[in-house]
């Protein structure tokens, strides 16, 4: 073990502007020789990063590693300001209160009794896609209406306020596509339209999810208190779709880059579950760091000893190309049985919406196979264009023909 | 520990790795190879094990009362 804390000088993170969904190719040297780093983000104090599957899963799973411990640090980032971080800013106990709130409505055997709903959303956008005609952008078609519907019909939120608690949800995840004023703006006017159908809800209770989250909270009012409430139900409804809105057209792309996967695929749609796995495994959402564990004590980790006080970051995308886990890891393999991947992250903050959004992207796959299994992109791949300024990677439109 | 003690199940065949269990409560839950597993079957009453079986999006772990195998959490 090296005490290296002060001796080597923080590298500007992340290494390269995202191209693509190409994972940059230091993280291997990393992985193999220096697992664990100093970078320094835009904004914030330097950090250690660490970039191998065992450490970035102690660094979330770890409570000596704690979230809490970052209120009135100066955040390793890539905004200017601090947000405030919610649900995400808060370590168990703390966080099991607030989570228990909401993780029912999440469990595997609820997001079941959504697929039929689902499975009809997805027939009914891609018989619209169709019906416009080829070429369709799949982003504005499929993958941006399914995700919105779901969760909206999940929390009772009126589709037809999507317009604007949709270009609000974009400051959840920016980072420079949005001004710092009209970032927060967004993130104040979400809060307010929530706090709104709360409002609603003490007049006339419903059965959806933020009804149940205001008899839970009225009926203990000393464990949970409004602004909690508000907040949580706010970050589900962004959360809830600009991660999956993103995701289903990276998917898709990426399975139309790899047109024998997409033929195998029509040919055995059996193999469609584990096809999404080894997808979120292969794809990196993430285009940057965030959300850095401050260590509440010294503790070793990937060789090198984190003092107390001290920020750790982690990389998904490269926990997740980690070679000794993943055999071959960049190769997209469909026939990998064993796949401990991090997408969804790992521990207390593992992601609430994980089932739902497997149930989605299943059920979007399932579809476009089924109804059109001849489904290619429209344009060049050089043609196609990717969002800038955010936490995740992704198309802004992906333009297909079948 | 005596008869008002807690019996904690965790279903391998459910069990996704998610660590939410062994992340809030680090004394009652393990994760090997990367699946959970209680650290003792019998235990005292504790809020965490609790708040792991509320919270665990598989419901793959059950806590019971350990005199009359009634369930305890998760809740319905």
């Amino acid at each position: 073990m090296t005490d290296t804390t002060h001796a080597t000088i923080a590298r500007p993170y992340p290494f390269s502007d995202p191209h693509r969904l190409d994972v940059d190719p230091r993280y291997a040297g990393l992985r193999r020789d220096e697992p664990l780093i100093r970078v320094q983000l835009p904004f914030g104090e330097p950090a250690w990063l660490a970039t191998r599957h065992a450490d970035v899963r102690a660094v979330l799973g770890d409570l000596r590693f704690s979230r809490a411990a970052a209120v009135g640090r100066d955040e390793p980032r890539s905004t200017p300001y601090q947000r405030e971080a919610g649900i995400l800013g808060m370590d168990p106990p703390e966080h099991s209160r607030l989570r228990r709130l909401a993780a029912k409505a999440f469990t595997a055997r609820r997001v079941e009794e959504l697929r039929p709903r689902t499975r009809e959303l997805a027939e009914d956008l891609v018989a619209g896609m169709i019906a416009a005609g080829s070429p369709a952008d799949l982003v504005s078609h499929v993958a941006t209406p399914l995700p919105i519907r779901v969760i909206c019909d999940l929390l009772g939120v009126p589709v037809s306020d999507q317009d604007r608690f949709h270009t609000w949800s974009e400051a959840i995840v920016s980072t420079t596509s949005l001004r710092p004023e009209v970032a927060q703006s967004y993130i104040d006017n979400l809060l307010s339209y929530m706090a709104g159908l709360i409002a609603q809800r003490r007049v006339t209770p419903t059965d959806d999810l933020i009804g149940a989250m205001v008899r839970a909270r009225d009926d203990n009012a000393d464990r949970l208190t409004e602004d909690e409430m508000v907040r949580l139900a706010a970050g589900l409804l962004a959360a809830g779709h600009e991660t999956t809105v993103t995701q289903i057209p990276n998917l898709v792309y990426v399975l139309l880059t790899e047109p024998d996967v997409w033929q195998r695929l029509c040919a055995e749609p059996a193999l469609v579950p584990s096809a999404v796995e080894e997808l979120l495994r292969f794809i990196p959402l993430g285009a940057t760091a965030a959300f850095a564990r401050y260590a509440l004590e010294d503790v070793e980790l990937g060789g090198v000893l984190v003092r107390a006080g001290e920020p750790v970051l982690v990389s998904i995308p490269s926990a997740n190309r980690d070679e000794s886990v993943f055999p071959d890891a960049d190769r997209l393999d469909l026939d990998r049985k064993v796949n401990p991947h991090l997408a969804f992250g790992h521990g207390p903050h593992h992601c609430i919406g994980a089932q739902l959004a497997r149930m989605e992207l299943q059920v979007v796959l399932e579809t476009l196979l089924a109804r059109t299994p001849g489904l290619r992109l429209a344009v060049p791949e050089s043609a196609l264009t990717w969002k800038s300024g955010l936490l995740v990677r992704g198309l802004t439109a992906l333009p297909v023909t079948w | 520990m005596g008869e008002h003690g807690w019996r904690v199940h965790v279903d391998p065949t459910r069990c996704i790795g998610a660590g939410i269990c062994a992340g809030y409560a680090p004394a009652h839950f393990v994760l090997v190879d990367g699946l959970s597993r209680p650290l003792a079957e019998r235990i005292d009453p504790a809020d965490a094990v609790l708040d792991a079986a509320e919270s665990c999006p598989m419901e793959a772990i059950v806590v019971s009362d350990a005199a009359d195998d009634s369930r305890i959490a998760p809740g319905a």
